[in-house]
């Protein structure tokens, strides 16, 4: 899987939770929640969407590593390689 | 014989549109069955009946908007006496045709102006799905006339549906502030203790079982009105009826903007666990338009909590006839000075908005003193 796939993953994910925003117009340090309106239950929704699709389980202990786009995006792309 | 009539969800409701029968005349029926579905201004439901017998022939067909009230259909008795036989036989053919659909599907397809016969659908066992109206929304052969209607008919639709939320919303609150003498209470918890033991059993669960907060929150909140029942019930004929079912109405806010209130039943009896699978199915069901009439009428108290966003303390408006309203704001870290020491922990900010027709501020700060003490007993919620 490459870094593409997962970029396209997430923000297919974000798009369903926030079908009016325009994810890839999010700054990759921007807070997603804060940015696209997320609440708490949503946010663990996208979590387990990106589990299904990439195996990946993100520990509660990790949720602040994954906050921003491109902290999410690395997060993942590290334990897939 | 009884009668099926247009339910009232809600304090707010003057009419509804019967938007389609989803059980045939001639039909047995048993309490609790979902035998219509009804557009208000707060968005489609589905409607319960809550008694038993053969239903019969339709009052009002499907697209009529009633009053709250309308007698929609007769409910014959069980032993078929009333019904005659005939009537049973010839109702296949009457029946409209039948089509496996969300009612958000049903809805996104009237709103495109697209017939359901003409879709094929690839959900389970051929359900049409909102992709597939969509997708044949997108595909038709445009007659220009025909698509400039459509488009110019979608998003008034979705305008009319928000205005008449808040509408609906105004009239309640209104109603609320002209005539319940709200006082508020406030309480700051330390929530250290539960949200550690909601770490530790959340790394014992898969992401699809962990827990939010939020569970924990409504759960004590039940608890504590077990112990002081006083806040869960409504004020009718100038007293208090307490209720002894607990069913919490969850504001969930919508994207489109205003929120809905449907209930969690019975939330005292349930675990943590079950807690958290009805909290999820009962958000998506009010974000996807699948609602039950029963979850919009039967709250006994309402819970708001604001702690996605960064607000500290809620002060909310009851919602008639209940008596009460408990808020949490978010939970952050704050300086906390305990046995003459000064530490940091995560606390959150608790309110209670009550009716003082039907309480006093001495009971009420009982109620949050009981409330502290479950969130401080993680392990027993």
């Amino acid at each position: 899987m490459t870094e593409k796939t997962l970029q396209d993953i997430l923000f297919k994910e974000l798009k369903k939770l926030a079908p009016e925003c325009d994810p890839p117009r999010v700054a990759p340090n921007e807070n997603i929640r804060d940015a696209l309106d997320i609440d708490s239950y949503s946010f663990l929704q996208l979590l387990v969407a990106i589990n299904e699709q990439t195996g990946i389980d993100i520990p509660e202990a990790d949720y602040a590593k994954v906050s921003t786009i491109g902290g999410m995006l690395s997060y993942l792309y590290a334990r897939l390689s | 014989m009884g009668e099926f009539r247009m339910p009232s969800l809600g304090a707010d409701m003057e009419t509804g549109t019967l938007v389609e029968w989803l059980v045939a005349p001639g039909t047995l029926v048993r309490r609790g069955d979902i035998i219509a579905t009804v557009e208000t201004q707060k968005g489609l439901f589905e409607i319960e009946i809550f008694e038993e017998g053969i239903l019969g022939e339709p009052l009002i067909q499907a697209g009529q908007e009633v009053p709250v009230g309308t007698v929609l259909a007769l409910i014959h008795a069980a032993n078929g006496s009333a019904v005659k036989k005939d009537a049973v036989s010839d109702q296949p053919k009457s029946a409209p045709e039948r089509f496996i659909c969300s009612p958000s599907a049903r809805r996104l397809a009237r709103e495109m102006g697209v017939d359901l016969a003409t879709i094929h659908g690839t959900g389970p066992k051929g359900a049409i799905q909102r992709i597939d109206i969509e997708h044949a929304a997108q595909t038709r052969i445009p007659p220009a006339v025909e698509s400039a209607k459509h488009a110019r008919t979608e998003p008034a639709s979705h305008e009319t549906l928000r205005q008449g939320m808040r509408q609906a919303i105004a009239a309640a609150m209104s109603r609320s502030n002209s005539e319940i003498p709200h006082y508020y209470l406030e309480m700051e918890i330390d929530m250290s203790r539960s949200l550690q033991w909601l770490e530790v059993e959340n790394q014992k669960r898969t992401i699809r079982e962990r827990l939010l907060p939020a569970v924990l929150l409504l759960k004590a909140v039940a608890k504590a009105l077990r112990d002081i029942p006083e806040f869960n019930g409504y004020w009718l004929d100038n007293q208090l009826q307490i209720k002894t079912e607990i069913h919490i109405g969850f504001a969930v806010a919508l994207r489109q903007g205003g929120l809905i209130t449907p209930a969690i039943h019975a939330v005292d009896s349930l675990s943590l666990t079950a807690l958290m699978k009805a909290m999820s199915d009962l958000i998506e069901r009010t974000r996807s338009g699948r609602l039950r009439s029963s979850e919009m009428t039967d709250a006994t108290v309402t819970v708001t909590n604001l702690g996605d966003q960064g607000v500290r303390t809620v002060f909310g408006v009851i919602y008639p006839p209940q008596v009460a309203l408990i808020a949490f704001g978010r939970i952050t870290e704050r300086p906390w000075a305990e046995g003459g020491m000064l530490g940091i922990r995560r606390c959150v900010t608790a309110t209670l908005a009550a009716d003082h027709r039907a309480t006093d501020g001495h009971r009420g700060s009982q109620f949050l003193e009981v409330l502290n003490k479950h969130l401080q007993q993680p392990e027993s919620l």
